[in-house]
């Protein structure tokens, strides 16, 4: 029995394909079968109409580091509401970092998460496995298992691979698999003990800081060992100009080295801890408007390849401590797009269509996932959003667990109406 | 030389022809269908490389190209006829004779050689002799065979014209 | 003095394509020894041979014992344990004082790269490396060589894949440099952790899964994978290694024709190799080991030359 969908009336922005008007979709069987201007007439009374005027209609998004704390802190977020709250925010998909408890490091646990996902039946939940075993960056895991079982990347994400040795052997060992090895780029001892960045707030906070070497060392450390292993080394969640600098020298080289941002670093500054709020704690932690100026140019000339979340739930409990003792990361599946929408599309840095390339098209394709385009025959995994609606961030309406947003009480631009994953709406708006 | 000897071997029985690397082989092989012609049986034919038991190893330079070796039967209790082009010195025959004693022990050996051309440094002599030369000091006798060099001949090199 | 191979064998990369079929060809006679009821040729009788084994070694010991012993040469075992600190001294010592005793020939092998070339520019008497370090191990590569040509009666455009830890493998090196020289087309297939990253730069084609190499090779020699690997972080077990890079069955069996099977030994049965290959009608890796002992007799045969200075007094020698 043939499950009809129609999408009309929206505005098709689909930068695979190089589309970019108004038309209709229409799903069968959760695949697509056809994108254009002209397709009422070919859709059948029985089907499923969904009005789309006025809202953009775009691949699904892909999130490509995530923390879905499940095994072992199913009380600050789980694989479901994870993927629930995925949904919410426009992800058709997220990758799950391995930073769980046990660590997500064999094919056992691995192929946990991936049932989990299923049964979730949210977003698809692709899992990422450790680097090393333990993520204790002594011994290598087994990639293959590993990728057997379902896992698309490895990561110690979390913790840097501390190591030059295991990052040159994971590069070239991943290359069997044909992975990516994605880096938290932090340098152990330079950042050891900060709370937030290394500058002149900090100083007159009293906060041990990070300083911006402390990335840069470990990504230009990354990208010089990408270049001699062949390798493909992404590296995460970048927050310097210098950090920029490095990956464009890289990529001038033709080295493989691919980059995310988060949508955290490009819209807010360390002006942001002031009063200590924990909220505002992450590491990498939040810099100076020059880094927020620099990485967001970078997403417009393509320095910067994706933006993803690095979703991190806390527990409310957890949060509230003082600032050096409280733990590191902020939730972010449900406000990336307003976010980036905001801060990105509105000021004119980029436009919408940019904007999607960065978070479905280009994920898909440098995480080797399926999705990332609404070409026929593919997956109907597909995200229609309002790009200029405004709305308030109320963390106590999240689908997530998590409440520890720096975004809490502002007014943002998009919203996401409806999130399909194989032509299943998994979300839809309310109010 | 194949009538004297299946004579000297008082038929065919237990008789085996060995012809020693290189020309000695192709000799034998010649023996062997003549033998085949006029006796009607086929006398088994082995090969024999001596370089490895050669007295002058240490003395001759660079390593000689060693060829192969083909003894394919326990030879206790037979008759070995080993055939050769020329008998000079007497140095291969005795090799030869060291190299079937590490196989076993027959019941006789003798010795079938095309040219005898005399120079003996060790007391072997040999039983069938095709044709006796005599040759000046510092000359050669180069044996040819068909097989190996386009054409059957004995040539003679005197001192003058030798290389 | 100097024999068609010069003084020394100290690897498979100074030596050209003739020389090396010089070797194999020089083996053939040596393989019918070996099948003698009597294993013995006078042809080396009184000269003296030290096999100098710093690292512990049974196969490799025993295989050029035999060579030696089979060509009547009076052969010495000296095992020493090499220290790392004193390394160098201890080996010079050793071999002024074997000199000192009038040798003739030293038999090599250590854990040192360089360890042969060291010795060899120290000493009169004839060096022949059995394995130096991950640098070379020569006879090994000949004999693999000779395995090769005996099966497929020639070496030129045969294509031959060396499979596992190429990294650590001096039983690599030497087959790659002897292979390229003979002609044949040479590939690698491992974990990159494994293979040396300059390997795209030596003339090899390089596989990163099994399946393609067995597709496109005529014979595979597939190295032991040590357990260090592991405990040194390359590889993350051998677990892994054997599911993602053993050479199995049924692996053989997709490929649907004949693959040449080839193993320098020991094997770990089940790591990179499983049984009912290293068992199987291609494994020619007991013909290698016989091999072996044909080839070392042929190396300490043309090494060991004679004078020329010598033939001219002995005046005829070899003549009939």
């Amino acid at each position: 029995m043939s499950r009809a969908l129609f999408l009309h009336g929206g505005r098709v922005v689909d930068p695979s394909q190089g589309i970019n008007e108004v038309a209709g979709v229409l799903v069968e069987d959760g695949r697509i079968v056809a994108v254009g201007p002209r397709l009422g007439d070919g859709v059948g009374a029985d089907a499923e109409r969904i009005d789309c005027t006025g809202l953009v209609v775009a691949p699904g998004f892909i999130d490509v580091h995530c923390h879905l704390r499940e095994p072992g802190r199913e009380d600050v977020e789980t694989i479901a509401t994870g993927a629930r709250a995925a949904a919410a925010g426009g992800f058709t998909a997220v990758c799950a970092m391995p930073n769980t408890d046990p660590v997500t490091d064999n094919q056992a646990a691995v192929g946990f998460i991936v049932r989990q996902g299923q049964r979730a039946r949210a977003a698809r939940v692709y899992p990422i496995g450790a680097v090393s075993l333990g993520q204790k960056g002594l011994a290598l895991a087994e990639f293959g298992e590993m990728v057997g079982a379902g896992a698309v990347a490895v990561s110690d994400d979390g913790k840097p691979v501390a190591s030059a040795h295991m990052m040159r052997t994971a590069l070239e060992y991943a290359r069997t698999f044909g992975i990516p090895v994605a880096d938290h780029c932090e340098e152990p001892t330079l950042a050891a003990g900060g709370a937030m960045n290394e500058g002149l707030m900090s100083a007159k906070m009293g906060l041990k800081g990070i300083p911006s070497e402390a990335e840069e060392i470990m990504a230009i450390r990354d990208i010089l060992l990408a270049r001699r292993t062949g390798g493909h080394v992404h590296l995460c969640h970048m927050s310097t100009r210098g950090s920029v600098d490095l990956i464009r020298w890289g990529k001038e080289r033709g080295i493989n080295v691919t980059a995310e941002v988060c949508p955290h670093h490009i819209s807010l500054t360390e002006a942001a801890v002031e009063g200590y709020d924990t909220n505002a704690k992450m590491n990498p932690p939040l810099r100076t408007a020059d880094d927020v100026e620099a990485l967001q140019q970078a997403v417009r000339d393509g320095v910067i390849d994706v933006i993803a979340t690095d979703h991190a739930p806390h527990h409310y409990d957890e949060k509230e401590r003082e600032f050096a003792d409280a733990p590191n990361g902020i939730v972010g599946l449900e406000t990336a797009l307003s976010v980036n929408i905001t801060w990105l599309v509105k000021p004119g840095i980029i436009d919408v269509v940019t904007l999607i390339d960065k978070m479905s098209v280009a994920p898909a394709r440098i995480f080797h996932l399926p999705g990332g385009t609404l070409r026929t025959g593919s997956a109907a995994d597909i995200t229609v959003f309002d790009p200029a609606a405004e709305w308030t961030v109320h963390p106590a309406h999240f689908k997530s667990k998590g409440r520890n947003s720096p975004y809490a009480g502002m007014t943002l631009a998009g919203r996401v109406h409806y999130t399909l994953v194989e032509g299943q709406v998994i979300h839809r708006a309310t109010g | 030389m194949a009538d004297e000897i299946v004579e000297l071997n008082n038929g065919t029985d237990d008789l085996l022809i060995v012809g020693i690397q290189r020309r000695g082989v192709q000799l034998a092989a010649r023996i062997v269908s003549l033998i085949g012609e006029r006796e009607k049986v086929t006398v088994p034919q082995g090969a024999l490389d001596i370089t490895l038991y050669r007295d002058d190893l240490q003395t001759v330079g660079p390593r000689p190209v060693v060829g192969p070796t083909n003894i394919p039967w326990d030879i206790d209790g037979k008759r070995i006829v080993i055939v050769d082009d020329v008998l000079y010195t007497g140095r291969t025959v005795r090799a030869a004779l060291d190299e079937l004693a590490d196989f076993g022990r027959p019941q006789r050996i003798g010795l079938a050689v095309l040219i005898d051309r005399g120079g003996r440094e060790l007391p072997i002599r040999a039983d069938i002799v095709g044709r006796t030369l005599t040759v000046p000091p510092g000359g050669r006798i180069d044996v040819m065979i068909a097989e190996l060099d386009g054409r059957d001949a004995v040539v003679q090199v005197l001192p003058e014209q030798g290389a | 003095m100097t024999g068609p191979l010069g003084k020394d064998l100290l690897g498979l990369e100074p030596l050209t394509g003739d020389q090396i079929s010089l070797i194999l060809d020089t083996a053939e006679p040596f393989k019918e020894i070996s099948e003698r009821a009597i294993k013995k040729v006078p042809t080396l009788r009184g000269a003296t041979i030290v096999n100098l084994f710093f690292e512990a070694s049974t196969r490799t010991r025993v295989s050029f014992e035999f060579a030696e012993k089979r060509l009547s040469a009076d052969a010495v075992n000296v095992g020493a344990s090499g220290s790392s600190v004193t390394k160098g001294e201890t080996l010079v010592d050793t071999a002024r004082n074997l000199e000192a005793m009038r040798i003739d020939m030293v038999v090599i092998r250590h854990g040192a790269s360089g360890a042969a070339q060291f010795l060899a520019d120290r000493i009169e008497s004839t060096v022949i490396n059995a394995g130096d370090g991950t640098h070379e191990h020569p006879t090994q590569g000949l004999l693999d060589l000779l395995t090769l040509r005996d099966h497929f009666k020639k070496l030129d455009g045969l294509k031959v894949c060396i499979c596992g830890d190429v990294l650590h493998s001096r039983v690599a090196r030497s087959n790659i440099w002897g292979l390229s020289k003979m002609g044949a087309q040479v590939a690698v297939c491992g974990p990159r952790s494994l293979l040396p990253n300059a390997i795209d730069e030596m003339g090899v084609t390089v596989f990163d899964h099994i399946e393609d190499a067995l597709e496109w090779a005529d014979a595979i020699n597939i190295l032991r994978l040590q357990l260090e690997r592991m405990t040194a972080g390359y590889i993350p077990s051998l677990r892994e290694y054997n599911r993602v890079f053993g050479v199995s069955r049924e692996r053989l069996e997709r490929v649907g024709r004949d693959i040449l099977i080839l193993h320098p030994g020991p094997m770990n049965r089940g790591v990179e190799i499983d049984s009912d290959v290293a068992d199987g009608p291609f494994s020619v890796i007991l013909n290698q080991v016989t091999n072996g002992v044909a080839v070392r007799m042929a190396v300490l045969y043309l090494l060991s030359g004679g004078r020329p200075e010598l033939a001219e007094a002995a005046k005829g020698g070899g003549a009939r």
